[in-house]
Protein backbone atom coordinates (compact mmCIF):
# COMPACT_ATOMS: atom_id res chain seq x y z
CA UNK A 1 0.00 0.00 0.00
CA UNK A 2 1.47 3.58 -0.74
CA UNK A 3 2.48 5.70 1.82
CA UNK A 4 1.92 9.35 0.63
CA UNK A 5 2.04 12.87 2.41
CA UNK A 6 -0.47 12.04 5.51
CA UNK A 7 -3.34 15.18 5.31
CA UNK A 8 -5.31 13.67 8.48
CA UNK A 9 -5.89 10.84 10.25
CA UNK A 10 -9.20 10.75 12.92
CA UNK A 11 -10.47 8.42 15.35
CA UNK A 12 -14.07 7.96 15.70
CA UNK A 13 -16.52 6.12 17.36
CA UNK A 14 -19.06 3.98 14.94
CA UNK A 15 -21.65 6.69 16.27
CA UNK A 16 -24.09 8.03 13.44
CA UNK A 17 -24.03 11.35 15.04
CA UNK A 18 -20.31 11.37 13.95
CA UNK A 19 -20.91 10.91 9.94
CA UNK A 20 -21.77 14.39 9.76
CA UNK A 21 -18.75 15.63 11.30
CA UNK A 22 -16.21 13.53 8.99
CA UNK A 23 -18.25 15.22 6.03
CA UNK A 24 -17.69 18.30 7.43
CA UNK A 25 -14.29 17.93 7.60
CA UNK A 26 -13.38 15.91 4.67
CA UNK A 27 -15.68 18.78 2.85
CA UNK A 28 -13.03 21.05 3.94
CA UNK A 29 -10.18 18.62 3.07
CA UNK A 30 -11.05 18.09 -0.59
CA UNK A 31 -11.40 22.25 -1.56
CA UNK A 32 -7.83 22.64 0.08
CA UNK A 33 -6.49 19.94 -2.17
CA UNK A 34 -8.14 21.86 -4.89
CA UNK A 35 -11.38 19.37 -5.96
CA UNK A 36 -13.87 20.57 -8.40
CA UNK A 37 -16.88 20.83 -6.19
CA UNK A 38 -18.77 17.88 -8.08
CA UNK A 39 -15.86 15.59 -6.69
CA UNK A 40 -15.69 17.40 -3.29
CA UNK A 41 -19.28 16.25 -3.17
CA UNK A 42 -18.46 12.83 -4.17
CA UNK A 43 -15.50 12.04 -2.30
CA UNK A 44 -17.61 13.25 0.74
CA UNK A 45 -20.58 11.15 -0.13
CA UNK A 46 -18.39 7.64 -1.02
CA UNK A 47 -16.72 8.29 2.36
CA UNK A 48 -20.18 8.43 4.40
CA UNK A 49 -21.26 5.76 2.47
CA UNK A 50 -18.78 3.46 3.52
CA UNK A 51 -18.60 4.33 7.19
CA UNK A 52 -22.35 3.94 7.10
CA UNK A 53 -21.75 0.21 5.98
CA UNK A 54 -18.89 -0.21 8.57
CA UNK A 55 -21.78 0.99 11.04
CA UNK A 56 -24.55 -1.14 9.91
CA UNK A 57 -22.99 -4.31 9.13
CA UNK A 58 -19.20 -4.57 10.61
CA UNK A 59 -20.44 -3.28 13.91
CA UNK A 60 -23.86 -4.03 13.50
CA UNK A 61 -25.04 -1.02 14.53
CA UNK A 62 -23.15 -0.86 17.79
CA UNK A 63 -21.93 2.76 18.16
CA UNK A 64 -19.42 2.19 20.38
CA UNK A 65 -16.48 0.67 18.38
CA UNK A 66 -13.53 2.05 16.67
CA UNK A 67 -12.98 3.32 13.05
CA UNK A 68 -9.47 4.94 11.66
CA UNK A 69 -9.54 6.66 8.95
CA UNK A 70 -6.28 8.03 7.29
CA UNK A 71 -6.19 10.88 4.75
CA UNK A 72 -3.09 11.07 2.44
CA UNK A 73 -1.96 12.80 -0.94
CA UNK A 74 -0.72 10.35 -3.48
CA UNK A 75 1.29 10.30 -6.23
CA UNK A 76 -0.11 7.74 -9.13
CA UNK A 77 1.01 6.81 -12.86
CA UNK A 78 -1.51 6.38 -15.32
CA UNK A 79 -1.65 5.54 -19.09
CA UNK A 80 2.04 6.87 -18.99
CA UNK A 81 0.91 10.27 -16.89
CA UNK A 82 1.88 10.73 -13.05
CA UNK A 83 -0.48 12.59 -11.20
CA UNK A 84 -2.04 13.62 -7.28
CA UNK A 85 -5.17 11.47 -5.85
CA UNK A 86 -6.31 11.60 -2.00
CA UNK A 87 -5.84 8.02 -1.22
CA UNK A 88 -8.29 7.09 2.15
CA UNK A 89 -8.29 4.07 4.64
CA UNK A 90 -11.03 3.45 6.73
CA UNK A 91 -10.35 0.44 9.12
CA UNK A 92 -12.54 -1.36 11.54
CA UNK A 93 -12.34 -4.53 13.79
CA UNK A 94 -15.64 -5.93 12.88
CA UNK A 95 -17.13 -8.37 11.35
CA UNK A 96 -15.43 -9.82 8.55
CA UNK A 97 -16.12 -8.15 4.96
CA UNK A 98 -16.97 -10.24 2.01
CA UNK A 99 -16.23 -8.86 -0.95
CA UNK A 100 -18.17 -11.37 -3.16
CA UNK A 101 -21.70 -10.47 -1.24
CA UNK A 102 -20.54 -6.27 -1.75
CA UNK A 103 -22.04 -6.16 -5.34
CA UNK A 104 -24.97 -4.04 -4.30
CA UNK A 105 -28.16 -4.60 -6.04
CA UNK A 106 -29.43 -3.94 -9.70
CA UNK A 107 -30.62 -0.61 -9.86
CA UNK A 108 -33.77 -1.07 -11.72
CA UNK A 109 -34.78 -3.04 -8.58
CA UNK A 110 -36.80 -0.19 -6.76
CA UNK A 111 -36.40 -1.05 -3.43
CA UNK A 112 -35.17 0.89 -0.10
CA UNK A 113 -31.27 -0.50 0.80
CA UNK A 114 -28.53 -1.91 -1.27
CA UNK A 115 -27.11 1.65 -2.77
CA UNK A 116 -24.22 2.81 -0.70
CA UNK A 117 -21.83 0.43 -2.45
CA UNK A 118 -22.85 1.80 -6.32
CA UNK A 119 -22.22 5.23 -5.20
CA UNK A 120 -19.07 4.33 -3.41
CA UNK A 121 -17.95 2.79 -6.81
CA UNK A 122 -19.39 5.61 -9.16
CA UNK A 123 -17.46 8.45 -7.11
CA UNK A 124 -13.91 6.86 -6.37
CA UNK A 125 -11.75 5.85 -8.78
CA UNK A 126 -10.45 2.71 -7.01
CA UNK A 127 -12.00 0.56 -4.03
CA UNK A 128 -10.46 -2.10 -3.00
CA UNK A 129 -10.97 -4.50 0.76
CA UNK A 130 -9.08 -6.39 2.49
CA UNK A 131 -8.45 -8.07 5.96
CA UNK A 132 -5.27 -7.46 7.60
CA UNK A 133 -4.56 -8.65 11.19
CA UNK A 134 -8.36 -8.96 12.35
CA UNK A 135 -9.09 -5.89 10.24
CA UNK A 136 -11.50 -4.56 7.44
CA UNK A 137 -9.73 -2.19 5.01
CA UNK A 138 -11.47 -0.22 2.90
CA UNK A 139 -8.70 1.74 0.77
CA UNK A 140 -10.51 4.57 -1.80
CA UNK A 141 -8.78 6.76 -4.26
CA UNK A 142 -9.54 9.55 -5.78
CA UNK A 143 -7.54 11.36 -8.79
CA UNK A 144 -7.72 14.82 -8.91
CA UNK A 145 -9.06 16.47 -12.26
CA UNK A 146 -11.04 13.24 -12.55
CA UNK A 147 -14.67 13.36 -14.08
CA UNK A 148 -17.37 13.30 -11.51
CA UNK A 149 -19.81 10.38 -11.78
CA UNK A 150 -22.03 9.56 -14.42
CA UNK A 151 -25.26 10.77 -13.76
CA UNK A 152 -28.73 9.32 -14.99
CA UNK A 153 -30.21 12.67 -16.52
CA UNK B 1 -31.97 17.02 10.38
CA UNK B 2 -35.23 18.71 11.50
CA UNK B 3 -39.16 17.84 10.13
CA UNK B 4 -42.43 20.16 10.40
CA UNK B 5 -45.02 19.16 9.08
CA UNK B 6 -48.54 21.53 7.99
CA UNK B 7 -51.32 20.99 6.51
CA UNK B 8 -53.15 22.07 3.37
CA UNK B 9 -56.71 20.63 3.06
CA UNK B 10 -55.55 17.30 2.17
CA UNK B 11 -52.13 17.68 1.93
CA UNK B 12 -49.72 17.13 4.76
CA UNK B 13 -46.31 19.20 3.92
CA UNK B 14 -42.81 18.36 5.30
CA UNK B 15 -40.57 21.07 5.56
CA UNK B 16 -37.28 18.96 6.39
CA UNK B 17 -33.84 20.96 6.98
CA UNK B 18 -30.38 19.93 7.36
CA UNK B 19 -28.84 16.46 6.81
CA UNK B 20 -30.66 13.25 6.35
CA UNK B 21 -28.20 10.37 6.86
CA UNK B 22 -27.76 7.32 8.89
CA UNK B 23 -28.59 9.19 11.99
CA UNK B 24 -31.13 10.91 10.69
CA UNK B 25 -33.65 9.10 8.10
CA UNK B 26 -35.20 6.67 10.49
CA UNK B 27 -37.08 9.81 11.65
CA UNK B 28 -38.01 11.05 8.13
CA UNK B 29 -39.23 7.43 7.68
CA UNK B 30 -41.16 7.26 10.80
CA UNK B 31 -43.06 10.12 9.80
CA UNK B 32 -43.66 9.58 5.89
CA UNK B 33 -45.04 6.19 7.24
CA UNK B 34 -47.64 7.35 9.68
CA UNK B 35 -48.65 10.04 7.00
CA UNK B 36 -48.83 7.14 4.57
CA UNK B 37 -50.11 4.43 5.99
CA UNK B 38 -51.86 5.27 9.17
CA UNK B 39 -53.49 8.87 8.15
CA UNK B 40 -53.83 7.77 4.66
CA UNK B 41 -52.99 11.40 3.33
CA UNK B 42 -53.78 11.55 -0.14
CA UNK B 43 -50.73 13.61 -0.88
CA UNK B 44 -47.44 14.13 0.95
CA UNK B 45 -45.31 16.79 0.30
CA UNK B 46 -41.57 16.93 0.99
CA UNK B 47 -39.99 20.38 0.97
CA UNK B 48 -36.41 19.85 0.60
CA UNK B 49 -35.41 23.22 0.24
CA UNK B 50 -33.15 23.79 3.17
CA UNK B 51 -31.92 20.02 3.32
CA UNK B 52 -28.22 19.96 2.32
CA UNK B 53 -27.04 16.46 2.14
CA UNK B 54 -29.00 12.86 1.75
CA UNK B 55 -26.97 9.71 1.52
CA UNK B 56 -28.61 6.51 0.52
CA UNK B 57 -30.39 5.99 3.67
CA UNK B 58 -32.10 8.64 3.02
CA UNK B 59 -32.76 7.55 -0.49
CA UNK B 60 -34.11 4.25 0.86
CA UNK B 61 -36.36 6.14 3.38
CA UNK B 62 -38.27 7.91 0.16
CA UNK B 63 -38.48 4.78 -1.92
CA UNK B 64 -40.20 3.33 1.47
CA UNK B 65 -42.16 6.06 1.44
CA UNK B 66 -42.97 6.15 -2.24
CA UNK B 67 -43.92 1.87 -1.81
CA UNK B 68 -46.62 3.15 1.03
CA UNK B 69 -47.46 5.91 -1.16
CA UNK B 70 -48.53 3.45 -4.24
CA UNK B 71 -50.08 0.96 -1.65
CA UNK B 72 -52.08 3.39 0.00
CA UNK B 73 -53.11 5.14 -3.62
CA UNK B 74 -51.56 8.39 -2.41
CA UNK B 75 -49.00 10.25 -4.02
CA UNK B 76 -45.75 11.48 -2.56
CA UNK B 77 -44.21 14.71 -4.01
CA UNK B 78 -40.33 15.96 -4.14
CA UNK B 79 -39.60 20.15 -4.85
CA UNK B 80 -37.07 22.01 -3.81
CA UNK B 81 -33.38 19.42 -4.50
CA UNK B 82 -30.46 21.47 -4.54
CA UNK B 83 -27.43 20.34 -6.45
CA UNK B 84 -26.18 17.70 -3.85
CA UNK B 85 -29.86 16.26 -3.07
CA UNK B 86 -29.99 15.87 -7.15
CA UNK B 87 -26.95 14.58 -8.00
CA UNK B 88 -27.60 11.39 -4.97
CA UNK B 89 -30.67 10.90 -6.53
CA UNK B 90 -29.38 11.11 -10.31
CA UNK B 91 -27.02 8.50 -9.15
CA UNK B 92 -29.56 6.09 -7.58
CA UNK B 93 -31.44 6.22 -11.22
CA UNK B 94 -34.37 6.29 -9.16
CA UNK B 95 -34.86 10.43 -9.87
CA UNK B 96 -37.11 9.27 -12.80
CA UNK B 97 -39.49 7.16 -10.25
CA UNK B 98 -40.32 9.87 -7.97
CA UNK B 99 -42.61 12.93 -8.71
CA UNK B 100 -40.52 16.10 -8.16
CA UNK B 101 -41.70 19.92 -8.51
CA UNK B 102 -39.74 23.11 -8.36
CA UNK B 103 -41.65 24.49 -5.92
CA UNK B 104 -44.73 24.60 -3.69
CA UNK B 105 -47.21 26.04 -5.76
CA UNK B 106 -46.69 23.46 -8.17
CA UNK B 107 -46.17 20.41 -6.14
CA UNK B 108 -49.96 21.27 -4.15
CA UNK B 109 -51.51 22.15 -7.38
CA UNK B 110 -55.13 20.00 -7.87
Amino acid sequence: MSRGSLLLKMELRSNPEMLCVVRNALSELTAKLGFAEPDCRAVVLAVDEALTNIIRHAYLGDAERPIEATFRRIQLSRDGKSGTALEIVLEDRGVTANPKKMCGRALEDVRPGGLGLHFIRECMDTVEFSRRRGRNLLRLVKILGTKAPQKDS
Amino acid sequence: MKIAARHLDKITIFDISGDIDLATSPELRKALLRELRELKMPRVVLNLLAVRYIDSSGVASLVEGLKASRDVGSRLVLFGLNKTVREVLQLSKLVRIFEIYENEEQSVAP
